[in-house]
């Protein structure tokens, strides 16, 4: 049952991007409800992701934790200074599973697998911006071998190597709306498409337990770039006298999934009761521009991104209410990594307030159900893309996140 | 347990529906009219208001005139219907007028020959009267006077050169004025672009008359008049540039009839010639070193011809007037100055000890009023397949090139002093149409400052930056404002057009209409093979 659980979910692999750019941060149905926190906490196998060192901690020989979410995700775009209107819906299915395994006292092995990343927007195809996307599907599976070791009893480290493998199918006109470059009345479009690109990086942390009460915890997971070449690059509606030129050919090209660095605090008030603050760091810097390399001679096609590193304010606590039911709930603020002036409509992400809640059911002291809930609030925002030679894109967004999360929870 | 799905499934399926809603959705009441009424809209001009573009009006390309979006913004704040003549008959979305020389096709790219060409096929568009007043009383090719004058739209005149084929196809009657038929819509809201052709046919001819197929002689090679001074229009040859006093009573004239029912409009200044590309593409100095076959060709043109002109202009005290080729950079093309120093004996007695009288005298006729091309001059569009053919007028294979070996005609060429002609007629139309619009209170759309701002670049409201550029390849396609013709919008160009006149409507009136999108209207139109 496990298994084909995971399975679905894997061929349902999908995720649209809600937070800032295009992370996605749903790793973990209990840390989620807590507002995504979790450098600093001890709950389950989903401290693999948030801070591989808090594995040693766990009390459990053997953790597993497999969940997804229902992600919905609804962005409307307007402007009137042209009188338009459009709207994107999507759906995605986040997943994650983690399993851990004590091996001694100070040794704890484990395996990570998650999806950090992803965007998926699907815009009407030949809208307004449609030279800038028609729609977008970008994937990344992340596995993770981990192991954790136990440094006294006060402090542990530790990570493990990531094995990212991902897909990207990006979608836009090549033209602003023009009767040259179309067939029968429909433009001239460009969809890339690379599968199975993989790449490499680490995940590596470290927590001190000053207390019994509490946790201090800092992760780093690095950037990894995801080198797309050779994959296809197909014109489609090319009018015939453009056929010698705009001819189907593979691309290069690189998308970076940067760094993030985490420092955070959990306190256990009471019994009952457990606080936790995380302060996420994303080193967006790094996506100066998403260039696309044509094997045909074809001009590259730039796209200046410029991103900022953005950072992530969480707060989530946690009450037991006793053996059977755990409540959760937090907050957290995302910041945008996207510059004025670059708003693209692929990602288009502005500051966000999210709420979170969730419970654990625990069916018996092995086997536990968890649910989540995560509402993502973004501010309406006016905002344009000036770096499209086919002109600025200018106009008013609003966006609403809604994702459901479930996922089991088994140990012994 | 049970419940508890339940109640998750409801939570979940409730916040799944949560709509983002904006604060201010966009909806067309956020636009008004102002003080305009915009239940007649009445569009008085020329062939950039009928909507004209690649050398005609075809069908497709008349439903991007800028009258005709304009309307469709005003039609959401109580707009009525807009009415433009009928182009049904052109089947083929070709343009041109069946049965009339010189009303071809439109022009296409033919991506085969990567150039320019008229789409082939044959005009389908015929005389028949509709006999109708449109709301589009743009007229191609109306001169200012033309408005006002009775009978331009008689099929009998059109022999006489007193009728236009497109006012004959619409007018109301052979008495019929444009004017008149435009008041018969009686409109509550006018455009009135008119006065661009009062000097643009003087200078896309290059300051010349036009051919007369009927006669033997060449009148082309003849100077058109500026008649500046001369109000008397039934005097005028077609290029002659229009007096300015003339222009100025029946603009007044105009104006007074279109605000008799106390409408209320815009008025459109008029561009000069140096912001379109029909005089910008072809350079002065385009003959490379290349392209004049070598070094050899070269040395012998100016062994034989540059060196001898240079020679006898420099003895009378034009030293620059002729130089040697370069066999390095790229030379100006040899051209015929009406306005040059004739010194024809001067070169027919110079050249006779060498050459004999006859043939010296024959170099006299041609090179008498001859001069290299400047940077002053501007070269017209379809100058460009005709630099370097050979002239027919020529008395000698030998000396045939134009404007290599024999001086291009004075219609390939505005000059500096025909530029100075036209730039001070067009600055006096304008004084005329910025004044009478003040005295009766009337919007301007200065469409000389804005389309002047395509010489350096046009920042468009989307953020691209048109330039008054031809068209020169697919990569710049979305650049280009201009139709092929060099002289007209393309339907980009008019939505252009159309915003600029929508800003001046929003101040001046007080009104809130929306802007159109450039890019959601076509540019240059390309067929793989033609």
């Amino acid at each position: 049952m496990r298994k084909l659980l995971s399975l679905t979910l894997m061929a349902l692999a999908s995720s649209t991007a809600f937070a800032g750019g295009y992370r996605v941060s749903i790793q973990g149905q209990k840390q989620l409800a807590m507002g995504h926190t979790g450098v600093a906490v001890v709950n389950s196998a989903e401290t693999a992701f948030f801070n591989p060192a808090g594995m040693a901690y766990l009390e459990n020989k053997f953790n597993l934790s497999v969940g997804g979410s229902a992600l919905f995700s609804k962005t409307r775009f307007q402007e009137n200074t042209y009188n338009t209107t459009a709207s994107s819906d999507n759906f995605g299915t986040p997943f994650n599973a983690y399993a851990t395994y004590k091996l001694n006292d100070w040794l704890t092995a484990g395996l990570a697998v998650y999806t950090p990343f992803g965007s998926e927007v699907e815009w009407d195809q030949n809208w307004q911006g449609a030279y800038l996307v028609n729609n977008i599907d970008l994937k990344a599976i992340f596995i993770q071998p981990t192991v954790s070791v136990r440094v006294g009893e006060h402090f542990s480290v530790g990570g493990g190597p990531i094995y990212a493998t991902g897909s990207v199918t990006f979608n836009r006109n090549l033209y602003a709306a023009n009767s040259t470059f179309q067939v029968d009345g429909n433009p001239t479009d460009l969809t890339i498409e690379a599968k199975g690109i993989s790449a490499w990086g680490y995940n590596i942390g470290m927590m001190f337990n000053p207390t019994d009460k509490i946790r201090l915890g800092l992760n780093y997971r690095s950037e990894i770039i995801m080198e797309a070449r050779d994959g296809d690059a197909n014109f489609n509606d090319v009018p015939d006298f453009a056929q010698t030129t705009l001819t189907n050919t593979t691309f290069d090209a690189d998308l970076p999934l940067p760094a993030e660095i985490t420092a955070g605090i959990s306190v256990q008030v009471t019994d009952k009761w457990l606080f936790a603050f995380d302060f996420n760091h994303a080193m967006w810097s790094a996506y100066k521009s998403l260039d696309v390399k044509f094997n045909n001679g074809l001009p590259t096609s730039v796209n200046p991104r410029n991103y900022k590193d953005a950072s992530t304010y969480r707060f989530g606590t946690q009450y037991k209410a006793n053996d059977k039911f755990t409540f959760r709930a937090g907050y957290y603020f995302d910041e945008s990594p996207v510059q004025d002036g670059y708003f693209a409509p692929e990602t288009p992400r502005n500051d966000s307030n999210a709420f979170t809640g969730g419970l654990t059911y625990q069916i018996n002291n092995k086997f536990g159900v968890d649910f989540s809930f995560l509402y993502i609030h973004f501010d309406e925002i006016d905002n344009s893309y000036d770096h499209n030679p086919n002109g600025n894109f200018a106009g008013t967004y609003k966006s609403v996140v809604f994702s459901p999360g479930v996922g089991i929870t088994y140990g012994f | 347990m049970k419940n508890k799905f339940i109640y998750l499934a409801i939570l979940a399926a409730g916040f799944a529906s949560c709509e983002p809603e904006f604060e201010n959705p966009v909806t067309t009441d956020d636009y008004s009219a102002g003080e305009a009424d915009f239940s007649s809209y009445v569009a008085v001009g020329n062939s950039l208001t009928a909507g004209y573009m690649d050398g005609t009006v075809y069908k497709s390309g008349q439903a991007n005139s800028f009258p005709n979006l304009l309307a469709q913004q005003f039609a959401l704040v109580g707009g009525g219907a807009f009415t433009q003549p009928s182009y049904e008959d052109d089947v083929n979305n070709l343009g041109g007028i069946s049965g009339i020389p010189g009303f071809g096709t439109r022009l296409v790219i033919d991506a085969a020959q990567g150039r320019p060409e008229p789409l082939v096929g044959t005009p389908t568009i015929t005389l028949a009267p509709q006999a109708t007043a449109y709301n589009n009383m743009g007229v191609p090719g109306a001169k200012s006077f033309h408005l006002v004058a009775p009978g331009y739209g008689n099929a009998a005149g059109l022999a006489l050169g007193q009728a236009n084929p497109y006012f004959v196809r619409h007018a109301t009657s052979s008495t019929a004025t444009v004017i008149g038929d435009a008041m018969m819509k009686n409109p509550t809201f006018f455009t009135n672009w008119i006065g661009n052709n009062d000097v643009l046919s003087y200078a896309t001819s290059g300051g010349t008359r036009p051919d007369n197929p009927g006669t033997p002689e060449d009148e082309s090679l003849l100077p058109a008049t500026d008649q500046t001074g001369n109000p008397n229009a039934a005097s005028y040859g077609s290029n002659d540039i229009t007096d300015p006093t003339l222009f100025a009573g029946v603009y007044t004239q105009l104006i007074a009839a279109l605000t008799s029912n106390g409408a209320k409009g815009v008025v459109a200044t008029i561009p000069n010639v140096t912001s379109i590309p029909y005089f910008t593409t072809v350079p002065y100095a385009p003959l490379s070193p290349a392209a004049l076959g070598g070094s050899a060709n070269i040395d012998a043109l100016n062994a034989q011809l540059y060196g001898p002109l240079n020679g006898i202009f420099t003895a009378y005290g034009e030293p620059n007037r002729v130089k040697l080729l370069s066999a390095a950079s790229a030379n100006p093309i040899l051209i015929y100055d009406v306005d040059a120093i004739d010194r024809s004996a001067e070169i027919t007695g110079a050249l006779t000890p060498s050459l004999g009288a006859p043939t010296a005298t024959a170099f006299g006729a041609v090179f008498g009023k001859a001069r290299q091309a400047t940077a002053e001059d501007l070269v017209v569009l379809p100058a460009s397949s005709v630099i370097g053919t050979p002239n027919a007028s020529s008395p000698s294979p030998l000396i045939n090139l134009n404007g290599v070996s024999y001086p291009m005609p004075s219609k390939w060429v505005l000059t500096a002093n025909e530029q100075a002609k036209v730039e001070a007629a067009t600055t006096a139309y304008n004084n005329a149409i910025v004044s009478i619009a003040a005295t009766n209170d009337l919007a301007v759309a200065d469409m000389n400052v804005i389309l002047n701002q395509l010489v350096s670049g046009l920042r468009a409201d989307n953020g691209t930056l048109y330039t008054a550029n031809y068209f020169s390849g697919g990569t710049t396609e979305f650049k280009v404002l201009f139709s092929l013709d060099g002289v007209h919008p393309n339907a980009r160009g008019y939505s252009v057009i159309a915003n600029e006149i929508i800003k001046v409507i929003n101040e001046f009136y007080n009104a809130k209409l929306p802007l159109l999108n450039p890019n959601n209207y076509p540019g240059i139109h390309i067929v793989p093979t033609n």
